[in-house]
């Protein structure tokens, strides 16, 4: 056993823990440092706790894409942040005409209702569109190509929408009924971020159901399974292909609807960080697993809004925000150096992975 | 199959005229019609916007005809005509409904000038929808019959409509190369449109055409022939003939400036520094298969490397003021180190998550230098400045025209690099890495020692591309080094062909060079590129040039003491 | 004679499957070996095993003496134990010597600079190597395709390359996965009797997971029957061709009749 343990340790596994346990210890200092100093009060933690799981419920709905896709196919959907873009980004032209016309003010539930229906319905259309004509003649293909037409279907979709609706952002209006916030003591929460976590929330709930219990979600797990045994069994494969699309790309939908929301601005770039992030989110969670891809979302909002601050902020670095993203790569690449499983996952056999 | 139900020849020929038009709607409505439409093909008659909707017809009703092949004469015609005839009539839909309604509280690009080109400048909506409908129906037939038409007919009047079409989109490149050479310019003016109407002029469309089909013509019935009469030649004398080639080309590259001029030298500097990096992105994409997605890491540490060892301007923390040729060697190992310390980490990590985690890292090196954390460093957004000119014996070559020459030797370099390591024992040790991990992995092949390789070498080459960049443009920004210089270069190298020198190539003139030439190409570049990943890979993944097979048993066994066996 | 390879209750899991329980198997240098089974017995993952491909939960596996547990399955192979694959992986668009040349790769020495400056050591070292590939080109009865892709090759051809490419690393024992696999009896007749060359002119000790009984009756000096992860047999062609245990693993119970042969 002390040969095999000998025979095993190499090189670049020592590399790899040095580099990961220096991240670790500077991420253990800088939170030391910054609970030390206390410069932020706990209502401050608390918005930022509060915020990060609003986030990180918009991340896990577009993560579920990515997981769904993954698991089925074994393929990184890269256009999937444009298919979350799409929806917002067309649903914008609903929202403006309703606030003109002062629907959004007096029917803000039918009002929100029917712009989650153009957006999800927009971004079905993009990703059923892209599965047809990107993905799908590729299905025995090397791995390599459908990744390089995922991404030449991202660039395609980003900038079709800059030649549509043009290159400027468009600000979403403001919803008048979801202005202002509850505070109980030192928790504060807004109304919108109420509305985000809410519909998220029941959308996943509906989705784990779905998956769980209907016949269309056990053929789903079967073919995500293996695919032939289960053409074998009778399940049209490519029916069930679609299907997974078309639920990825509507959760994608929601998931921009509430974006806008929050953010309320829309552009033809605004998928790329998200879906990043939301890739991110899956791999945390386990990819391949839905209910992973849910707590890597939450987890990854969570240490983004509080990570920039708690880990930097004692080490003096200036305007941490301005390395959120930082943080949330190194998280990515963390977890895929020492759990690449993620947290959820089951361990892929190496065939698999 | 026996079971699928039998669809009508004409309902398919329509449904295939649909996604045409779809696609001409969208073409429209993108804008890409409007702004291609600036620029005339043929002055004054036909521009490029209409090009573009008209090779949309020809290319679906390709497509209907060709699927329906076997088939009565009359009946291919047909289905080429209602292809035709659909996909105009979705675009005559656009027009109808445009009319109608304000599109373009949505639509930024469904603009009355858009209506104009669809229309051919008809006010009356109607009688322009039937007319563009009647040309649909036509451009339709016609194509089917060149489909029809014996192959090599067909090729040849393809290739003369598409060398008459590249002529007139680079005729400023003609122009600009032949001024040297007044005499020759001034005789063949008549077949170029007038100042402000560039294009071909009508008769010089219908010579170019005619010249180009015959050569093609001749060329396949005859090329044959001549290659064979080539190949006769005693290898001396084919030797002499390689090497007046070789020759001829070197001596072309020396003296191209002096020709080009300082705008064209400045196009062909950028397509030098794509090409160095495309060559870069070649080993770690092309040779060993690893899709790394963050390649401009390495660019923008060669160009930042540069930046901070020579920069005179004071704002940042070092003041080292070397020279070009000192700091170069630096920013090639700077790229390097980074290289090895990045792979370190991401090669340990399978498959496609190489891809994101790349990806990642681009991001990661872009921030850092954007942020207010590095800036007493690095200068956070203003960037560096001031970075010093490469110089020659007391030359300083900060022109186009001479920076070209230091540009030109590090691609020359880095194409000797790549070709010698290709069929090294490194080279096919990545290749086979490429091909299955597994296998190579249990041949005794150490896979992260050899993927550290690629992506050192590979590293290397951005890292010397970047150097180059940073001094000719003496200034330094994060801005220039975004995730879409990363997706450039993948893009020319997949479309030139993955793993293949020449393909590096060609797909920098192509992607770098074409749109610097043709400015209402960059609006589009990235739609483009995305359209071209694609399509590349469902129709031809192994690429326009694709990798060579290099041919060992028979050629080099001249070289060996061994006796052929049977 | 000493035992090349020894493998010590050797147990891999996967999840709550055994694919291989507790096997104990001792490989005796220069002799052909041949681990039998019916489909899912846990050959082909004993293999995987023994390359490093999987890493054993439990158990001990020594290759000349020393163990190899832990190693990666590239310091497996430069240790001199070479394969072959069931479904025949072979680097498809490279060529037929190339191929063989990259089973060459951890007998050569060049990097990166070598080949960059074209120097002396690297052209003979480049020299040698192709001469050792036509040479092996020839052994396997592939004289003339060098230059083919690899994917273009037939069959029959595609399998001789795998072994040639496997030979390439001058390997001390050689694990074959059903070499006959999909040939007709003329090319399986052929296989056998090369097979037995191999151990014979290179004294190459052969590991071999074989169908075809008549293949594994043949040659083998020694089988090891398994079943269900676990050795049910162990003995001569002979001894195995009565035992009751192994008619039953093949057969089913109660069953009568001969294994196939």
């Amino acid at each position: 056993m002390k040969q095999r343990f000998l025979n095993r340790i190499n090189f670049t596994d020592i590399a790899v823990w040095i580099i990961g346990m220096a991240l670790v210890g500077l991420i253990i200092i800088g939170s030391y440092k910054t609970i030390q100093e206390g410069n932020y009060t706990t209502r401050q933690w608390l918005d930022f706790v509060v915020f990060g799981i609003a986030q990180g419920s918009i991340y896990a709905l577009i993560a579920l894409g990515y997981t769904l896709v993954y698991g089925i196919l074994r393929m990184i959907n890269f256009a999937h942040s444009e298919v979350f873009m799409g929806g917002a980004f067309t649903a914008y032209f609903a929202a403006s005409s309703m606030a003109k016309s002062g629907f959004l003010r007096e029917n803000t539930l039918i009002s929100l209702l029917v712009l989650f229906a153009v957006a999800m319905s927009t971004s079905v259309l993009i990703g059923v569109l892209v599965e047809r004509i990107a993905y799908r003649p590729l299905r025995r293909a090397p791995r390599l190509v459908p990744l390089i037409t995922a991404l030449g279907a991202s660039f395609f979709l980003q900038y079709t929408f800059k030649g549509l609706y043009g290159d400027q952002f468009k600000a979403y209006p403001e919803i008048a009924s979801l202005k202002g916030s509850y505070t109980f003591g030192d928790f504060n929460i807004t109304k919108i971020q109420i509305v985000v976590i809410v519909s998220a929330a029941l959308l996943m709930l509906g989705l784990y159901l779905y998956v769980q219990y209907t016949k269309v979600g056990k053929a789903m797990r079967a073919v995500s399974e293996d695919k032939d045994v289960a053409a074998l069994m009778g399940i049209d494969v490519d029916a069930i292909i679609v299907r997974t699309f078309v639920i990825g790309a509507a959760l994608a939908g929601a998931a921009g609807i509430l974006y806008a929301i929050t953010f309320r601005q829309v552009n033809y770039l605004m998928g790329f960080i998200p879906g990043i992030k939301a890739f991110t989110a899956a791999v945390l969670g386990g990819i391949g697993n839905i209910p992973g891809a849910m707590l890597g979302g939450i987890f990854l909002g969570l240490f983004e809004s509080v990570g920039p601050i708690l880990f930097l902020d004692g080490l003096n670095v200036p305007a941490p925000y301005q390395l959120k993203d930082v943080i949330a790569f190194s998280m990515l690449v963390l977890v895929l150096l020492f759990r690449p499983s993620g947290i959820l996952g089951e361990r892929l056999s190496r065939n698999k992975a | 199959m026996e079971h699928e139900p039998k669809t009508n020849w004409w309902w398919k020929a329509i449904q295939t005229g649909l996604i045409g038009g779809v696609v001409g709607v969208l073409v429209s409505l993108i804008g890409m019609v409007e702004s291609f439409h600036e620029r005339d093909i043929i002055a004054g008659q036909i521009s490029m916007g209409e090009t573009l909707l008209l090779l949309l017809i020809v290319l679906f009703s390709f497509f209907s005809s060709r699927g329906t092949a076997d088939t009565p004469l009359l009946k291919r015609l047909g289905s080429g005509a209602l292809t035709g005839i659909s996909s105009a009539g979705l675009v005559a839909g656009l027009v109808l409904l445009g009319s109608a309604v304000n599109l373009r509280q949505v639509f930024v690009n469904a603009s009355p000038n858009l209506y104009k080109i669809l229309t051919f400048e008809n006010e009356n909506t109607t009688s322009a929808s039937l007319v563009l409908i009647g040309a649909g129906a036509v451009i339709g037939s016609l194509t089917a019959l060149l489909h029809i038409a014996p192959p090599l007919w067909r090729r040849a009047v393809i290739s003369g409509i598409t060398i008459a079409g590249l002529i007139a989109l680079l005729q400023d490149l003609l122009r600009i190369t032949l001024s040297p050479f007044p005499a020759i310019g001034e005789s063949i003016a008549w077949m170029f449109g007038t100042k402000g109407e560039e294009g071909l002029s009508v008769s010089g469309a219908i010579v170019i055409f005619i010249i180009a089909t015959a050569i093609n013509y001749f060329s396949a019935t005859r090329g044959e022939a001549v290659q064979r009469r080539i190949r006769a030649l005693p290898s001396g004398t084919q030797k002499t003939l390689r090497w007046t080639s070789w020759g001829l080309i070197g001596a072309f590259l020396l003296i191209w400036p002096q020709i080009a001029g300082p705008y064209l030298s400045e196009v062909s500097n950028s397509i030098g520094l794509f090409i160095l990096m495309g060559l870069g992105l070649n080993i770690v994409v092309g040779y060993a298969g690893l899709l790394d997605l963050g390649y401009v890491a390495f660019y923008a540490l060669g160009a930042y490397t540069m930046a901070v060892f020579t920069t005179t301007g004071g704002e940042i923390t070092f003041n080292i003021q070397w020279t070009f040729w000192e700091a170069l060697p630096i920013a090639i190992l700077g790229a390097v180190f980074a290289g090895v310390v990045l792979g370190i980490p991401v090669l340990k990590i399978r498959g496609d998550y190489l891809a994101i985690i790349t990806l990642g890292f681009g991001e990661i090196i872009r921030i850092m230098f954007l942020s207010d954390f590095l800036k007493p460093h690095l200068g956070g957004s203003f960037g560096i400045v001031e970075i010093a000119p490469p110089t020659l014996d007391g030359l300083v070559l900060n022109t186009p025209q001479t920076l070209y020459y230091v540009i030109l030797a590090g691609c020359l370099v880095a194409l000797f690099v790549a070709y010698r390591l290709r069929d090294s024992r490194i080279g096919r040790a990545w290749k086979a890495i490429r091909e299955d991990e597994d296998v190579a992995q249990a041949m005794g092949i150490n896979l992260t020692a050899t993927k550290l390789l690629a992506f050192a070498t590979g590293a290397a080459f951005g890292g010397m591309s970047g150097a180059i960049f940073a001094s000719k443009l003496s200034t330094v920004y994060p801005h220039s080094f975004v995730l879409l210089v990363s997706i450039n270069v993948l893009a020319l190298i997949i479309v030139g062909g993955m793993g293949s020198l020449p393909g590096v190539i060609v797909g920098a003139l192509l992607l770098v060079g074409l749109p610097e030439l043709l400015r209402e190409f960059s609006e589009f570049r990235l739609l483009i590129y995305g359209v071209l990943l694609i399509v590349m890979m469902l129709n031809k993944p192994e690429g326009f040039l694709p990798e060579a097979v290099h041919k060992r048993e028979l050629h080099d066994r001249d070289n060996i003491n061994e006796p052929a066996g049977a | 004679m000493t035992n090349i390879l020894t493998a010590q209750s050797v147990v891999k899991r996967f999840g709550g499957l055994t694919a291989v329980n507790t096997l104990t198997v001792e490989i005796p240098e220069k002799s052909i070996y041949s681990v039998i089974g019916p489909n899912g017995a846990g050959k082909t993952t004993f293999f995987n095993c023994i390359t490093g491909f999987y890493q054993p939960e439990e158990g001990e596996i020594e290759f000349n003496g020393r163990s190899i547990l832990g190693l990666t399955s590239d310091q497996i192979s430069q240790r001199g134990i070479s394969r072959t694959y069931q479904n025949i992986r072979l680097f498809s668009n490279l060529t037929t010597i190339e191929n063989i040349l990259v089973g060459q790769h951890a007998l050569l020495k060049a990097t990166l600079f070598g080949p960059i400056f074209g120097t002396a050591a690297t052209k003979r070292e480049e020299k040698e190597a192709l001469a050792e590939a036509i040479r092996l080109l020839n052994f396997v009865g592939l004289a003339g395709k060098g230059d083919l892709l690899a994917r273009n090759l037939p069959y029959g051809d595609q399998r001789r390359l795998e072994i040639g490419r496997a030979l390439a690393s001058k390997p001390k024992m050689l694990l074959l996965d059903e070499p006959t696999a999909g040939m007709n009896p003329h090319e399986t007749e052929e296989m056998t009797r090369f097979i037995r060359r191999l151990r014979d002119e290179l004294g190459i000790t052969i590991l071999l997971i074989e169908h075809d009984m008549r293949v594994v009756m043949g040659i083998s000096e020694k089988i090891t029957v398994l079943d269900y992860g676990e050795k049910i047999a162990e003995g001569t062609p002979k001894d195995i061709q009565g035992n009751q245990r192994v008619i039953e693993a093949y057969l089913g119970r109660g069953s009568a009749a001969h294994i196939p042969s």
